[in-house]
């Protein structure tokens, strides 16, 4: 796992001592601390779960361990633009793969990592519902519609 | 109590209400297999995740197997632990655990001592369907000082995570990932050494598997053996030899204290000492540091901090430069044994010897992996030569024993060397929770009153009881004395002692399960307790069987102080044999 090292402020850190505090720093209420402090802080980096590790009394380890486990949870900051491609049956059928490897390939990142500049991060997803458009991909709110590889490079342009 | 009437493989049986079908079939004499269920029992320690699927059973009525460790028997219920259905489904378990499963037993450090490798061969696997399909996984290994972690070997039953947690509550481990990725990691997925980790050995002593072993200094061992210009001198502590004979098929508690000096000889040292010397000289440290202490506190003295801390376990040191760095100058500043009698190596005895401490290579055989960590640590080195140089552990000197031909079993007992081979029936206790403080306490008690002690069998400081307490009278001076195994009893003890809250003047913790004899680096006691307390057993018989059996009584010890060391906590004694705590609380676990 690489990481970024991270200096919380003083706010943050007081704020993530609040929130564990708002569940009565109760070890079995890891996973709701965990969600809040994602949704306060969009990614949950190593010092965040040092802090909530030492607030509810339980090991670095065994927070890490429930980081990991859930995919809703992530260590990395999203980038400025998150970058989600489809991979539900549909999409995967009609090419998705290839999309996704272009994306890769032109933004030299793998799944589930942001680009150094901290522009864009690159994610799957499970069906979307527009299984119509397949192959689809999400650039923040913005839907696109039957992206093949070439396309990849004209959806960046527009983000440059 | 409330019973429950079952029958297993058509014998019937009858349980206490909560008993598990694993239970009750063991009452008939029935062993059904188990991979992660592990049952410590005199240590309150159940690992029961559930999850190898091993352990299946039939019952009837029940459309689906059941695993029976962690299924509780019910009145009428008719069990089958060998139908066909049991032995095919437990053997496509077993494939499945197997199919990702490095292929690797030839040259498997566990090999020959693994539960994995040993199931298989009891259910008659020949060989691994589509297997030549399975995704292996490609974990790099972690190499720590004392404990190499091989986790594609892990096969998840999470042992290791409950010493680790539960038991000694270090939280270095834990489970990470998910599905296939899944392993058991530090935090962040880093290596252990940069994690809390106290090298206690606990979660190796309990690995099923190879995906935890302790780091091989044989190989270093033996080159320094057939170099010529090395003297080569080793030292063995006191548990290794209550442990030993298990290695070669003795019965668990048979002390081969005489057979493992006579193998130590065949094996080309070129002297065999004692570890259980320096234990004589740790006591004397200690000792007069409690009574020190006790002496200023008595007169008033606010500055003094009671109570003093045993400081021999160099886990239990890890744990409390982690854990408790604010109460660095509560533990004893003297050294542990292995350590001791490595400073007195490399200068008493060489100068004896007339050798430069370079020439002397001097060699440990611990119960114990933490030594080889703690043999290492930078404050035991002079211009970076080791007062100890290699630590190996009672497994590791089983297996040097062996390549090296020796047919253990039928050798004649032999005598250690002197001087520093000669000990006391005090030090051989410190193999045993309770023993370090019941040997200071001897030593303690006639240096204070100026007595000799009438009954030196103190049973109240002995036994299995995570935390234990006893109260030791010195001549209408009544001491309160306390006891802790395993490093989560000691954090009991500790956070109580943190708070003020005990009037205790002497603490003594061990950081493995019943002691020394329970450490990482014994025989493996596959969840076996009862071999914990044979071993406990033979230590104490040692203990009785000695004519001298006070520390302060060592003829070689009190030598050492005339010609070396002058008194106790001398400024030579305080240089060689004290040392000093870093505060490792804050120690960065990122890249
Ligand atoms: S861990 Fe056990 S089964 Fe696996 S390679 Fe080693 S000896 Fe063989
Ligand atoms: S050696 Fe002890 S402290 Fe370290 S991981 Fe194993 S059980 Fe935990
Ligand atoms: S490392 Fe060993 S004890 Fe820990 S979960 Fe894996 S196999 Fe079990
Ligand atoms: S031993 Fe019962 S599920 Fe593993």
């Amino acid at each position: 796992m690489s990481h970024i090292k991270v200096e919380l402020k003083k706010e943050q850190v007081a704020k993530l001592k609040e929130i564990c505090k708002s569940f009565n720093n109760e070890a079995g209420e890891l996973i709701n601390v965990l969600h809040k402090s994602q949704e306060t802080f969009g990614y949950l980096p190593a010092e965040v779960q040092e802090i909530i590790a030492k607030e509810l009394n339980i090991s670095v380890a065994k927070v890490y361990g429930v980081v990991t486990f859930y995919s809703f949870f992530t260590m990395l900051p999203k980038g400025q633009h998150p970058i989600s491609i489809c991979t539900g049956t549909a999409c995967y059928v009609r090419g998705a793969e290839k999309v996704l490897d272009e994306f890769k390939r032109i933004l030299e990142v793998k799944v589930g990592e942001t680009t150094p500049d901290g522009k864009f991060s690159l994610s799957c997803l499970r069906c979307v519902g527009a299984c119509g458009l397949a192959p689809v991909v999400s650039v923040g709110e913005k839907i696109y519609g039957r992206v093949s590889p070439d396309g990849v490079k004209d959806i960046l342009k527009e983000y440059e | 109590m409330e019973t429950i009437k079952l029958t297993i493989d058509n014998r019937p049986v009858e349980v206490p209400v909560g008993t598990t079908v694993y239970k009750a079939a063991k009452t008939l004499g029935i062993d059904i297999p188990v991979l992660c269920y592990m049952d410590l029992h005199d240590l309150g320690i159940e690992n029961k995740p559930a999850g190898c699927r091993i352990c299946i059973v039939e019952i009837e009525g029940r459309r689906n197997l059941a695993p029976s460790c962690s299924t509780a028997c019910a009145n009428g219920m008719v069990v089958k632990t060998h139908t066909t259905r049991v032995i095919n489904a437990r053997r496509t378990v077993m494939e499945l655990i197997l199919s990702d499963h490095p292929k690797d037993c030839l040259t498997c450090p566990k090999s020959g001592r693994c539960e994995l490798q040993d199931m298989a061969v009891k259910l008659g696997i020949r060989n691994i369907p589509g297997q030549e399909y399975a995704e292996m996984s490609t974990y790099k290994k972690d190499f720590s000082p004392s404990i190499i972690r091989d986790v594609d070997k892990c096969i998840m039953c999470r042992r290791c995570e409950t010493m680790c947690n539960d038991f000694q509550t270090v939280g270095a481990l834990s489970a990470v990932n998910r599905g296939f990725m899944s392993v058991v990691a530090p935090a962040f997925e880093q290596d252990l050494e940069k994690s809390p980790c106290t090298y206690c050995g606990q979660c190796v002593a309990v690995c099923p598997t190879g995906a935890l072993t302790e780091v091989d200094h044989t190989p270093k061992v033996i080159r320094a053996l057939a170099d010529p210009t090395k003297t080569v001198i080793v030292q063995t502590a006191p548990a290794v030899r209550a442990a030993l004979g298990e290695e070669f098929g003795l019965e668990p508690g048979t002390s081969v204290t005489g057979k493992m000096v006579a193998a130590l000889r065949q094996l080309g040292f070129d002297y065999i000492f004692d570890t259980d010397f320096a234990a004589d000289l740790t006591i004397m440290e200690e000792g007069t540091e409690l009574l020190t202490r006790l002496g200023k506190h008595l007169s008033g003295d606010k500055s003094v901090k009671l109570p003093i801390l045993t400081s021999c376990c160099p886990g239990w040191v890890g744990f409390f430069e982690h854990n408790y760095s604010d109460m660095l100058d509560v533990p004893s500043t003297a050294k542990s044994p292995q350590q001791m009698f490595g400073a007195i190596a490399k200068t008493y005895f060489a100068e004896k010897m007339g050798k430069k401490r370079e020439e002397l290579v001097v060699v440990s055989v611990m119960p114990c992996l933490a030594k080889k960590f703690e043999c290492q640590r930078d404050e035991f080195k002079v211009d970076g030569n080791p007062d100890v140089d290699y630590s190996i552990s009672t497994r590791e000197l089983a297996h040097l024993i062996k390549e090296f031909n020796v047919r253990f079993n039928e050798l004649p007992d032999e005598d250690f060397d002197r001087p520093l081979g000669e000990s006391t029936g005090a030090s051989i206790i410190f193999g045993a929770t309770g023993g370090v403080i019941e040997a200071a306490t001897r030593t303690a008690y006639e240096l204070h009153t100026g007595k000799k002690l009438e009954r030196l069998d103190f049973t109240e400081l002995r036994g299995m009881e995570g935390i234990r307490s006893a109260t030791i009278d010195f001549n209408g001076l009544p001491i309160n004395i306390g006891i802790a195994h395993g490093l989560g009893n000691a954090r009991k003890l500790l956070d109580e002692v943190r708070l003020g809250k005990t009037n205790y003047h002497a603490i003594e913790i061990m950081a493995c399960p019943g002691g020394c004899i329970g450490g990482g680096g014994q025989p493996l006691h596959h969840g076996d307790t009862s071999i914990l307390k044979a071993r406990t057993k033979a230590i104490y018989a040692e203990d009785t069987g000695k004519t001298i059996r006070k520390s302060h009584e060592n003829p070689y010890i009190i030598k050492l102080y005339e010609e070396f060391l002058g008194k106790p906590m001398s400024e030579k004694a305080h240089h060689l044999l004290h040392t000093h705590y870093f505060d490792k609380s804050k120690k960065d676990i990122f890249i």
